[in-house]
């Protein structure tokens, strides 16, 4: 393959951010150099050959892979065998599930899932990726959210495993900084945004999917460490983080 | 539960909004449940709404599914916007052949309602350029079909106003253009007669026509409009204009008789003095509203209706005059007032709106009890010169005229899918 092919993999690729944020690259918002290949990685076939295919109509160049999200070998696996295909130049992991709280502290099997999938898992997606990528550059971009800046009664399970993530992402960030490697790392905290993992959820106040994919294929375009989506969620989190424990514990969030 | 409301904004009603996402998830959930699918809610009365039911959001269903740039062949989910149709195919030369005055409109929406646009007498209604559709039914049946598969649901799904099933998937045949611009010509006309005559003059030449009529007049004066993709390649990728949006919904209609006269007035002679040839991009001169987000609140908080009939060319010319003189005495009616002739073709759709004749279309603010009465003398002039009112549009049509104006109903019924129903259809037939 001739050098200029820009190579992006999205993990997660079925998540509704993700597939907007692809929309983007696949139409040209940010024009890469280059011809734009992308390889999307999910866990269900049929629904990544749906997202695929419509990538296709809009003009992106499309490769699917599917892995099991909770198996560290395979992760290794995957990445490892992408990278060989050709290294990327930019990485989106995207993946996550919106979990039932009253749920996760009834059933530790659900809350251990939802740290997995939510935590430990974009952790070591980011960190294989980041093995590789290091020598020569590029962006890392992995969604947080909001919910991971404070552990809140109505979702710390959630918000737990996305803290994992900011921790996970600074760390990350100051290792490269010292290294003086050319690969950025961007955090991405989106507030509540309509897709269907919120669909269940009253629709006011829910940003919309594609301001917030804008905002994220931006962002890591300009490689900023970290990018709140919307960007008011910068200013509220900024008050919910400092509030005293004694007024915050008495709100009901 | 969630509020809804329709484009014209009459009320809003709590519904069980669960939203579609996915080819597969759609029929699952479709099947031995109830419910109605909406598509962008762009319809302007109640044919998209199902007060205290479940509506199935469609516009998650938004993927292309193929696309053959060579043939120009399309498959999609039923959710995807006219807008984002057109804008992936025209970089690659093509369009879609029929669309309405807004893109914001989905491709099942446009199949339910059948829309038509200002090319009619050239290239019919929506639904004469779909190949064929997935229809989920809530008995868990998936049907394709399609004008040479299961022709049947086929001509009762095409302007069956979503009541013969889900449809989840669509194919289409897309029109070869050579770019995005359009010759376009404005006539002013200071009649009927006039209009008439510049009609059928202009539909040999002209693929697009359609005229603005100033409703409060009387006499039918007004503006042609006419126009034909021109042979220029692309001069700029986007339309590049940058949406305006109304902010707020204002206490009071900012339409009324002053605000009306003086616009329409003011329109007219502007554009007298603009009349000839021009060149536009195909955006902005065939969905003029698109870029003016939410104009429909500034018909205040009792919302507005749109009243559009269709009525037989011979009889045509009488009962718009009529039409017209009804709405001046009423000095209701609003600038958004569109004249234009429909070619002489049957719909696919049992239950489609066009039909040969000449149509009639007017957004009138809710003032109650008069815009009624209006709507009541209207009615009887579409009646008795054999016309119909267009359901897409429609909040209020007695169930006489839905009777009369659609004769191939009982046929539809066979196909209607008992697990739908919508508050026009328990309005108009029952359940
Ligand atoms: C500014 C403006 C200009 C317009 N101009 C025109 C015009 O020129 N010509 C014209 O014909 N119309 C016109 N319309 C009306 C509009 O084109 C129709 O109302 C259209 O059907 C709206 O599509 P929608 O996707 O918003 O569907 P909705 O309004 O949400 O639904 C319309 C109907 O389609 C059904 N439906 C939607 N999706 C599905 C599905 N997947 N499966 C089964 N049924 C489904 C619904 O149940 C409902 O019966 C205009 C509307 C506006 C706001």
């Amino acid at each position: 393959m001739p050098d200029s092919l820009q190579r992006i993999v999205i993990v997660g690729a079925t998540s509704s951010i993700a597939e907007h944020c692809a929309r983007l690259w696949a139409t040209g918002h940010r024009p890469v150099e280059g011809a734009l290949a992308l390889t999307l990685v999910g866990r269900d076939a049929g629904r990544l050959e749906r997202v695929a295919a419509d990538l296709r109509v809009r003009g992106a160049t499309v490769l699917v892979r599917t892995v099991d999200f909770s198996d560290p070998r395979a992760i290794r696996l995957l990445t490892d065998g992408i990278v060989a295909d050709g290294m990327p130049q930019q990485v989106l992991i995207a993946h996550g599930s919106l979990p039932d709280q009253q749920q996760c502290q009834r059933d530790l099997a659900a809350a251990y899932e939802a740290l997995d999938v939510n935590g430990v898992s974009p952790v070591l997606f980011a960190e294989a990726f980041a093995g590789h990528m290091e020598p020569v550059g590029g962006v890392i971009t992995i969604i947080g959210s909001v919910a991971g800046d404070r552990g809140r009664r109505s979702n710390y399970v959630y918000g737990a495993a996305k803290g994992l993530v900011t921790r996970y992402a600074q760390g990350l960030q100051h290792r490269l900084a010292g290294s003086g490697s050319n690969l950025k790392v961007v955090l991405v905290k989106p507030g509540p945004t309509a897709t269907p993992m919120t669909a269940h959820l009253p629709q006011k106040g829910l940003a919309p999917v594609e301001q917030v994919a804008r905002q994220i294929v931006d962002g890591s375009a300009a490689g900023k460490p970290v990018v709140y989506a919307p960007g008011k969620w910068f200013v509220i989190m900024m008050i919910i983080r400092h509030l005293p424990a004694f007024v915050f514990n008495k709100m009901n969030i | 539960m969630v509020k809804v409301s329709s484009w014209g904004r009459l009320d809003s009603h709590e519904h069980d909004l669960v939203p579609l996402s996915d080819r597969d998830q759609a029929v699952r959930a479709v099947a031995g449940s109830r419910g109605l699918a909406q598509g962008n809610a762009r319809s302007y009365g109640d044919v998209c709404l199902n007060p205290d039911g479940r509506l199935w959001r469609m516009t998650g269903l938004d993927r292309f599914i193929a696309f053959d740039p060579a043939t120009g062949r399309l498959r999609c989910e039923a959710g995807v916007l006219l807008r984002n149709i057109q804008r992936m195919s025209i970089a690659r030369g093509w369009l879609l052949p029929v669309t309405p005055g807004t893109q914001m409109i989905t491709v099942g929406g446009a199949i339910a309602n059948d829309v038509h646009g200002k090319n009619h007498h050239v290239l019919g209604s929506f639904g004469d350029h779909v190949l064929g559709l997935r229809l989920a039914r809530t008995d868990g049946r998936v049907i394709d079909c399609g004008p040479d598969i299961e022709p049947g649901w086929f001509a009762a799904t095409v302007g069956g106003m979503g009541l013969t099933g889900v449809i989840v998937e669509a194919e289409l045949q897309l029109r070869r253009v050579s770019g995005p611009w359009l010759v376009t010509d404005t006539v002013p006309y200071r009649n009927l007669d006039e209009f008439f005559a510049l009609a059928d003059s202009s539909e040999a030449g002209w693929e697009q026509t359609v005229s603005w009529v100033d409703c409060l007049s009387g006499i039918g004066r007004g503006l042609f409009f006419r126009a034909n993709l021109a042979g220029i390649p692309d001069r700029e990728a986007q339309s590049g204009r940058k949406p305006k949006r109304v902010p707020f919904v204002p206490p009071v209609s900012l339409v009324n008789g002053l605000s009306l006269r003086a616009f329409n007035e003011t329109y007219y002679r502007a554009n007298v003095l603009k009349a000839g040839y021009a060149i536009a991009h195909f955006e902005k001169y065939t969905y003029p509203l698109d870029n003016l987000h939410d104009w429909n609140r500034m018909y205040g908080p009792r919302g507005f209706y749109q009243y559009q009939s269709v009525v037989p060319r011979e009889a045509g010319r009488v009962a718009i005059q009529a039409m017209l003189e009804t709405i001046k005495a009423s000095g209701q009616g609003s600038f958004l007032a569109v004249l234009k002739t429909f070619g002489d073709r049957a719909s696919r759709g049992m239950m489609s709106f066009p039909r040969p004749g000449v149509t009639l279309a007017l957004d009138f603010p809710n003032r109650g009890e008069r815009t009624n009465a209006l709507f009541d003398r209207l009615d009887a002039i579409v009646r008795d010169a054999g016309g119909r009112i267009y359901a897409a549009k429609d909040a209020r049509m007695p169930r006489d005229l839905f009777e009369s104006g659609y004769p191939r109903l009982a046929e539809f019924l066979q196909y209607r899918d008992p697990g739908i129903s919508s508050s026009m259809s328990r309005r108009l037939i029952g359940s």
